[in-house]
């Protein structure tokens, strides 16, 4: 397992529901993690610093060759999505668990993504290839008309992204976005396309067996995000027609099945207001937000990875049941959104009807600066989308953290917004609630 | 001139810092990066005048409250 916190904890977990030997690793800071007393075996990975730690391929292939493991499994964020990592593992003879490492290159390149997405009939929105020249670039955007986005090929989850409201000021913003996609991304190619006023997030969960076989377990709802940070999600996704959402998701699955598309993977796209969908990039490996899948449709989607990883079938289509939605405790100042670190000196998150909670952390444990602020997911589910989202907020009402600050808060006002209860959500609902901060 | 100190919002490090001592600052001027939990925390200066002193090199470890930096308008 290379990986930490709640992803570690779930994937050790899936292990161990399937009788499978698991191997953590652990740095310095995590060596009071919950899921190493779960797992198997363990293997400390010296130092803090991701690159000293969980994106030191070096370290983590030795540990898999030293301790006899047979399959990596890469977790998501660090090495998730790195393909020459999954090459590595692969050339050690071991298997790596997600997507064949072209997928992992392919589906990275953005440019690209869009572009086979777009040749197999799948909807995008008006944009570009790369874009060198300022006047090309110019006569694009003219095209596609203003406002426009210039989005970094190497990026991805929304980073490093402009938007550029008049044409004067399209050259400087060019200048701008290589830079730091360049900077960030080690690839400076930047693409441009049409913006999109607080769009819907909907992403579509894929299955696929690499022989041809795809299929989909519904859509999720991550409009909920600040600054292009997630907080809640659900499924099913409120106030969209079914048939659009049925479209869709058979679109992805069947055009992933004709691409041969293995393992998991989750196709990210945009609903305008106005009702156009099209699409953002495919994301290969499991998602933070795979749970609230997992509640309405019954399939354990990491069991699921480990399972087609050994060449096994996809499970049966099955159908979508109840409402789930979950929330995501971050380790955060609540009114200036800075990290906060420091002892867990408290921390209850009760475990009530209907309620699941992903937590990497238990109490005692230090919350450092070299990894992530995610603290938990809580998940809630309910035969209605009300009963859902009403349990969500008693078990927030009652989470105890003490030590460090968080967004509880936060979450909180979401889940008791009118909006948001009547399903009205888009990507600008916490902008509003914060007053438009 | 008041000397306005300039102390970390954040635990963390310090990724890069983007000034030398003595530069003449205006108000918003970024002096430094930080980085914790995977975000980059810039460090404005809070107002326009003379950067006069830097208290920490890149790399560098830094607590809640330490101070950074140092402007004098």
């Amino acid at each position: 397992m290379a990986n930490r916190g709640a992803i570690a904890r779930r994937v050790v977990r899936a292990c161990n529901e399937m009788g499978l030997h698991s191997i953590a690793l652990y740095s310095d800071a995590d060596a009071q993690a919950p899921h190493l007393a779960e797992a198997s075996e363990t293997v400390h990975l010296p130092g803090n610093r991701a690159l000293e730690t969980y994106l030191n391929q070096a370290a983590i292939l030795q540990a898999a060759v030293d301790t006899g493991a047979d399959s990596v499994h890469p977790g998501y964020g660090f090495l998730a999505e790195n393909a020459d990592f999954a090459e590595a593992v692969q050339a050690q003879g071991l298997t790596f668990v997600g997507p064949a490492p072209r997928w992992l290159r392919d589906m990275g390149d953005k440019i690209a993504a869009r572009s086979l997405f777009a040749d197999n009939q799948f909807p995008v929105f008006a944009g570009s290839a790369q874009i060198t020249d300022a006047a090309h670039a110019q006569q694009l955007a003219q095209e596609i008309g203003f406002p426009v986005m210039l989005k970094p090929a190497g990026g991805g989850g929304g980073m490093g992204m402009e938007v550029v409201q008049h044409p004067d000021q399209l050259e400087a913003a060019m200048a701008r976005a290589q830079a730091i996609a360049g900077q960030a991304f080690a690839d400076s190619a930047i693409y441009l396309e049409r913006w999109i006023a607080d769009p819907r997030h909907i992403e579509f969960q894929i299955l696929a067996d690499g022989q041809g076989g795809a299929m989909h377990l519904f859509e999720r709802e991550c409009s909920v995000q600040r600054r292009t940070q997630k907080l809640i999600e659900e499924s099913p996704a409120p106030g969209l027609s079914a048939d659009k959402l049925a479209l869709h998701a058979d679109l992805a699955a069947q055009i992933c099945g004709q691409l041969g598309y293995d393992n998991v993977g989750t196709l990210e796209t945009l609903f305008t207001g106005e009702g156009d969908v099209g699409f953002l990039e495919m994301n290969t490996r499991i998602q933070v937000e795979h749970g609230v899948t997992e509640m309405v449709t019954g399939v354990d989607l990491v069991q699921q990875q480990i399972r087609l990883a050994r060449g096994e079938p996809l499970p049966p289509q099955g159908s979508r049941q109840g409402f789930a939605v979950e929330a995501r405790l971050y380790a955060e100042h609540a009114h200036t959104f800075m990290p906060s670190t420091g002892r867990l000196s408290r921390l209850y998150i009760p475990t009530l009807e209907g309620i699941r909670v992903e937590c990497g952390y238990q109490q005692g444990q230090q919350i450092t600066p070299y990894y992530d602020a995610l603290i938990a997911k809580v998940i809630a589910s309910g035969s209605t989308r009300e009963m859902a989202i009403g349990r969500l907020l008693v078990a927030l009402k009652a989470i105890e953290i003490e030590g460090v600050d968080t967004n509880a808060a936060l979450l909180r006002s979401v889940l008791q917004d009118e909006s948001f209860l009547a399903g009205q959500v888009d990507t600008g609902i916490v902008g509003r609630l914060l007053g438009g901060s | 001139m008041a000397k306005h100190e300039i102390e970390s919002e954040v635990t963390g490090n310090v990724w890069k810092v983007l000034l030398e001592a003595g530069a003449s600052v205006a108000e918003g001027d970024v002096i430094m990066i930080l980085e914790s939990m995977k975000m980059e925390i810039p460090v404005e200066a809070p107002v326009a005048g003379t950067l006069t002193e830097i208290c920490v090199v890149p790399e560098d470890q830094v607590d809640e409250d330490q101070l950074l930096a140092v402007v004098e308008d």
